[in-house]
C-alpha cells in the first residue's frame, strides 16, 4: 500500500499503519531446506501414474486418477470469478515433490526428519503430543493451550506424520494420510470418494483428482464422538510446485468431529498454485465441524508472488438431521478461489458458514458459499464478513437454492463489507433461488466504512478513538471468530489482531 | 472476437428478417453503429450469465410469439390523469387518437420525422446513452432496438412541464412486434413527468434514452399488462447530471414474459435515483426486473425497490446491481428485492450484487422471499377479517413500500386501484 493513501476520518492513522505492516510483516515466508524428491515438471499420463505409483496405490485408483486427467485436458478454466491473474502454465509446475527422507514413510514422529518437525514448531503448530509424550503432567487437561489435537501434517506433496492415531483407533476412529487410507481401507474411501465433489466438478477440482498426491482422510464410526479435535497442516515449501491435497471426512450416523485446517507458505515472489480438494459426508445425526485458518504467503505489497489458492470444498449432508459447519478465516493466498459448500440432502439437516475474509496489498479474493436445500426442513445460516485494505479485491458469492421438495426450510444470510482506503474493492455477488413458499430466505449485506454513529456513541462513554474503533471492528467480526474452536480461536484471533483489529483499530 | 458458432448463426438469421429504416444522417449512423455493436455480441441464449434466470428465446426468435388480444370495457389506467396523450397502435403512432402534440415547456417530435433529417438535437442521445450501457453487460436487445426501431417519439423539455405526458400501447394485432424507442432530453432544472401503459403489442421491444441536465427531474410511472400472453423486452438507459433527480416506477401485471432492464449512470454530484417495481403475477407469468446503478459522482443516492407477488407457479427474478466507482465517495446505495409466494409452485430467483471500490460509503441490499406471514393472518382473522380479505390485506401491505416511491398521488391511488383489481380477480377464480 502506498503510503500517501488517503485515510479517511474514522479510520486512524495507526490502524492503517498496522494494516501496512502486516503486507511486509508475513511471518511464515521461510523456507526449509530439505533435500526434495520431484517429479519432473509439468503434467501429463505419466505423471499422473507416477503419483500413483509413488502412493502404492491398487489398480482402479490409477484408472480414477486417469479418468479425471482424460477429463480435464477437455476443459477449460473458469473466468468469472472477479479475479485477475496472469494465465497458468500448467506445465511448468512440479505436481510432486517428497522430502527425501519419507520415501520410508515414519511409524511415528520420532522417525520423522527433525528439519520437519523443526518447521512445524517454527509454524506454531500444536503438535502438542510431543508435550505429552514428554510426559509433562497435566497436559490433556491444560486450558485451550494444552487441549489435545491429532495432527495430520502435509509437507509438499505428502502426508509426514499423523499423531494420535493409536488412541483414536482405540474410539474407532480412523485418522490417517489419504494414501494410507486408500491402501488400508479402500471399501471407505472407493464408496465415498468423489461422491460429494465429482472428478467432473470443475476445473481445478478435476485436475485435483488426477494429481491429488495426499492429504487426509477421516471416518468417525457410528455414534461415536471423536475423543480429540482432528488437525490438519499443509505447508508449501518447495518451489515451483503445485500442492494438490485432498480431504475426505465421513462421519458415519451419530457421530460427532471437529476438524482444523491451517496452511502456510514460503516468500517467494514466483506464484505458487494450490488446488485442494475436500469432501465432507455427514449420515444421520452427524456433525462435522470443519475450521480453516488460511494464510498461505499473499505476495508482497506489489502483488508479487503468493499463493494461488483455487479450492473446492463440499459438505453432503446426506442423512436426515445431521449437521455440518464452515469457519474459515482467509487472510493469506494472493488470489483465492474458494466456496465451501452445504448440500442439504437430509431432512432437517442443517448447514453453517462463517467466514472473515481479509484480504490487503494486492489480494484478490472471491470466497462464499452454497447452500442447497434438497431436504424438508433444513436450515442454513451463512454470516460473512470482508475486509479489503490497500488495493485489494474481497468479493463474496453465494448461492442459496431452495428446491421445491424442501418445504419449511430456513436461511440467513449475512454479508458485510468493510473497505479500509480508498483503492480497494468489495463486492458481493449472492444468488438466490426460492422455489418453493413455505421456505423463507433473508438475505442481508452491507457495505461501509467503520460507522461514525458507533464510534460518536463509544466515545462518548470516554473511551479514546482507537480503542472506540477496535470495539466497532472487533463487534464487525465477532461473529464469526466466536465460531472457531478454541484451538483455532487463539492463532485466528491474532491473524485478526495483525490484519484486521490492527488495521482498523 | 468472433462469435460461437451457435450465436452466430442465431444472430444472422435474426438479421435476416431485418431492414434498417432509412433515414437521415445521424439516425442512419447511430443505427449502423447499433447494428455493429449487435454482430459483436450476438444476441442472448439461456448460458449467458446475465440470462441465467430468463429464458431470452421467445425475445429473440424471428417471429414474435402470438398473443390473444385481451377484450375488455375496462377504461386505460390512467384515463383519468389529466395528461397530454400520445398513442401507438401496434408499435405504430396514431395521430387520431393522440393529443396534439404541442405544449409549453416541450417539443415533441415523432422519430420516423426526426430521423430523415440530417441534424437533429436527438443524435447526442439516440443509441448514445444505450452504447454507454453495453458495459460491462451486454444488453444486445437494446442494440437491436437502436438499429431497427420502426417509430418513437423524442421528447426535449426545456422547462417545467404542467401536466404528465401519456404514452398509451394500444395491441390489435395478435402478431404483432413492435420495437420503439423514445428519447427524452431535459434541460437545466426541466420537470416532467411520464406515463406509459398498455399491452403495446404481441411482442414489444423498447428503449427509452433519458438525458437529465443539473437540477432536472423526471418522473416516470408505468404499467405493464395485463394481456396474459404478451412478451416484452423494455430497457431504460439514463444519465444524470448535478442535482438532478430520476424517479421511475412500474407495476406489472401478468404477461408471459417481461424483461425490465433499468441502467442508471449518476454522472454529476448530489444526483439522486430511485427506481422500483411492483408486480403481481400467476401462471405462465415470467417477470425478470434488471437494473444496474452506477455511481460516478461525489454524494449520490440511488434506491431500488421490488416486490413481487407471484401465484400458480409464476416467476419472479431480480438482477439489481449497484456499481460505486473509485471516487464516488459519500454515496447512499440501497436496494431491496422482496417476493411473496402465494402458493408452492411459485419461484422468486435473484441476484442483488454490490461492486464497491470507494470507502466512504454506505451501501446495503436486503433480499427476501417467503409465504404470507401466519401470525399476521391469524391477527387478522382473530378480528373478524375473512381469510381471503386478510390475505389481500397482507399482500397490498406487502406492495405498499414500492407503490410508496410514486410521489404524486393521484397516480398512486390509480395504481391502488388497479392492483385491487388483480386481487378480486384472483379470488373470484
Amino acid at each position: 500500500m502506498s503510503l500517501d493513501t488517503e485515510v479517511k476520518e474514522g479510520v486512524d492513522q495507526e490502524t492503517v499503519d498496522a494494516v501496512r505492516e502486516v503486507g511486509g510483516a508475513y511471518k511464515h515466508g521461510w523456507q526449509t531446506d530439505i533435500e526434495m524428491d520431484y517429479a519432473p515438471k509439468g503434467v501429463n499420463t505419466d505423471i499422473v501414474r507416477l503419483i500413483s505409483s509413488k502412493n502404492d496405490e491398487p489398480e482402479w485408483m490409477t484408472e480414477w486418477r486417469l479418468g479425471a486427467f482424460d477429463r480435464w485436458e477437455k476443459m477449460k478454466e473458469p473466468e468469472w470469478a472477479m479475479v485477475d491473474y496472469p494465465k497458468i502454465d500448467y506445465q511448468d509446475i512440479y505436481y510432486y515433490a517428497a522430502p527425501k527422507s519419507m520415501a520410508e514413510k515414519p511409524k511415528s514422529l520420532d522417525d520423522v526428519d527433525p528439519k520437519l518437525l523443526e518447521t512445524y514448531k517454527k509454524l506454531g503448530i500444536p503438535l502438542k503430543e510431543q508435550m505429552i509424550l514428554a510426559g509433562v503432567e497435566g497436559a490433556e487437561n491444560a486450558p485451550a493451550e494444552g487441549r489435545k489435537v491429532a495432527v495430520d501434517a502435509v509437507f509438499d506433496s505428502v502426508s509426514v506424520g499423523t499423531t494420535f492415531q493409536e488412541e483414536l483407533k482405540k474410539a474407532g476412529v480412523i485418522f490417517c494420510s489419504i494414501s494410507e487410507a486408500i491402501r488400508e481401507h479402500p471399501e471407505l474411501v472407493k464408496k465415498y470418494l468423489g461422491s460429494v465433489v465429482p472428478v467432473t466438478d470443475n476445473y481445478f477440482a478435476t485436475l485435483n483428482s488426477a494429481v491429488f498426491s495426499d492429504g487426509s482422510f477421516v471416518y468417525v464410526p457410528p455414534g461415536v464422538r471423536c475423543p480429540m479435535e482432528l488437525s490438519t497442516y499443509f505447508r508449501i515449501n518447495a518451489e515451483n510446485t503445485g500442492q494438490f491435497e485432498r480431504t475426505l471426512i465421513i462421519a458415519d450416523k451419530g457421530s460427532y468431529v471437529s476438524y482444523l485446517e491451517g496452511c502456510t507458505a514460503p516468500m517467494r515472489d514466483t506464484n505458487q498454485l494450490h488446488a485442494a480438494v475436500v469432501e465432507l459426508v455427514a449420515l444421520e445425526d452427524a456433525e462435522i465441524k470443519y475450521s480453516t485458518v488460511q494464510n498461505w504467503y499473499p505476495g508482497d505489497e506489489n502483488g508479487v508472488g503468493g499463493i494461488y489458492n483455487f479450492v473446492t470444498k463440499r459438505a453432503d449432508c446426506r442423512g436426515d438431521r445431521s449437521k455440518v459447519m464452515w469457519t474459515q478465516v482467509e487472510t493469506g493466498s494472493a488470489v483465492t478461489w474458494k466456496y465451501p459448500s452445504c448440500i442439504l440432502r437430509g431432512n432437517e439437516s442443517q448447514g453453517e458458514f462463517y467466514s472473515i475474509a481479509i484480504a490487503n496489498n494486492m489480494q484478490q479474493a472471491d470466497t462464499g458459499t452454497k447452500m442447497v436445500h434438497l431436504g424438508k426442513n433444513t436450515k442454513s445460516r451463512i454470516v460473512s464478513k470482508g475486509i479489503s485494505a490497500g488495493k485489494a479485491q474481497n468479493t463474496y458469492r453465494g448461492l442459496v437454492s431452495m428446491h421445491p421438495k424442501a418445504k419449511e426450510s430456513r436461511n440467513y444470510t449475512q454479508c458485510d463489507s468493510l473497505l479500509i482506503g480508498d483503492k480497494c474493492g468489495a463486492h458481493t455477488v449472492p444468488y438466490i433461488e426460492v422455489k418453493n413458499n413455505s421456505s423463507r430466505v433473508e438475505h442481508e449485506a452491507t457495505t461501509s466504512k467503520v460507522d461514525d454513529d458507533q464510534l460518536f456513541y463509544c466515545r462518548q462513554r470516554g473511551m479514546d478513538e482507537e480503542e472506540a474503533v477496535a470495539l466497532v471492528v472487533n463487534g464487525f467480526c465477532k461473529d464469526v471468530l466466536q465460531a472457531l474452536p478454541m484451538e483455532f480461536a487463539m492463532e485466528a484471533q491474532q491473524l485478526v489482531a495483525i490484519s484486521l483489529e490492527g488495521s482498523v483499530g | 472476437m468472433a462469435l460461437p458458432e451457435q450465436k452466430q448463426s442465431q444472430i444472422d438469421e435474426r438479421l435476416s428478417d431485418l431492414t434498417l429504416p432509412e433515414g437521415g444522417v445521424w439516425s442512419s449512423a447511430a443505427r449502423a453503429d447499433a447494428l455493429d455493436r449487435l454482430r459483436a455480441m450476438g444476441l442472448p441464449v439461456r448460458r449467458d450469465e446475465y440470462w441465467r434466470f430468463t429464458d431470452p428465446r421467445g425475445l429473440v426468435s424471428s417471429d414474435a410469439p402470438a398473443a390473444k388480444v385481451l377484450v375488455t370495457d375496462e377504461a386505460p389506467i390512467f384515463e383519468i390523469i389529466n395528461a397530454l396523450k400520445i398513442v401507438f397502435v401496434d408499435g405504430v403512432f396514431d395521430a387520431d387518437q393522440s393529443d396534439d402534440l404541442t405544449l409549453e415547456a416541450v417539443d415533441i417530435q415523432r422519430l420516423s420525422d426526426a430521423a430523415s433529417t440530417d441534424i437533429h438535437w436527438a443524435k447526442d442521445i439516440y443509441g448514445v446513452l444505450e452504447a454507454r450501457g453495453q458495459s460491462p453487460v451486454q444488453r444486445p436487445l437494446a442494440a437491436l432496438n437502436t438499429a431497427f426501431a420502426t417509430d418513437g417519439i423524442l421528447i426535449h423539455v426545456t422547462g417545467k412541464v404542467s401536466k404528465p405526458i401519456n404514452l398509451i400501447y394500444l395491441h390489435q394485432s395478435e402478431t404483432s412486434d413492435a420495437i420503439l424507442h423514445h428519447c427524452i432530453k431535459l434541460d437545466a432544472g426541466a420537470d416532467v413527468t411520464v406515463l406509459e401503459n398498455g399491452p403495446a403489442a404481441a411482442r414489444f421491444n423498447k428503449v427509452m434514452e433519458v438525458e437529465v441536465a443539473d437540477g432536472a427531474a423526471f418522473h416516470h410511472v408505468r404499467t405493464q399488462g395485463r394481456d396474459h400472453e404478451r412478451s416484452a423486452a423494455t430497457h431504460m438507459f439514463t444519465r444524470l447530471g448535478t442535482e438532478s433527480t430520476f424517479k421511475s416506477f412500474t407495476l406489472t401485471v401478468n404477461g408471459v414474459l417481461t424483461r425490465n432492464e433499468c441502467v442508471i449512470e449518476l454522472t454529476g454530484d448530489d444526483a439522486v435515483a430511485h427506481v422500483a417495481g411492483a408486480a403481481v403475477g400467476d401462471g405462465d407469468f415470467h417477470h425478470d426486473d434488471t437494473v444496474f446503478v452506477t455511481h460516478d459522482a461525489v454524494n449520490c443516492e440511488s434506491r431500488q425497490v421490488f416486490k413481487k407477488v407471484l401465484r400458480n407457479g409464476a416467476t419472479g427474478v431480480f438482477q439489481g446491481k449497484i456499481l460505486v466507482k473509485e471516487g464516488a465517495q459519500k454515496t447512499d446505495g440501497y436496494q431491496i428485492s422482496q417476493s411473496l409466494l402465494l402458493d408452492g409452485d411459485s419461484q422468486f430467483l435473484a441476484k442483488p450484487e454490490l461492486e464497491i471500490y470507494a470507502d466512504d460509503v454506505a451501501c446495503s441490499h436486503g433480499s427476501t422471499s417467503g409465504a404470507i406471514d401466519e401470525d399476521a393472518l391469524f391477527y387478522l382473522r382473530s378480528r373478524g377479517v375473512p381469510s381471503s380479505e386478510a390475505q389481500d390485506l397482507l399482500t397490498l401491505a406487502f406492495l405498499a413500500e414500492a407503490l410508496d416511491e410514486i410521489e404524486d398521488e393521484d397516480i398512486a391511488a390509480v395504481l391502488l386501484e388497479r392492483l385491487d383489481g388483480w386481487l378480486s380477480r384472483r379470488r373470484a377464480t
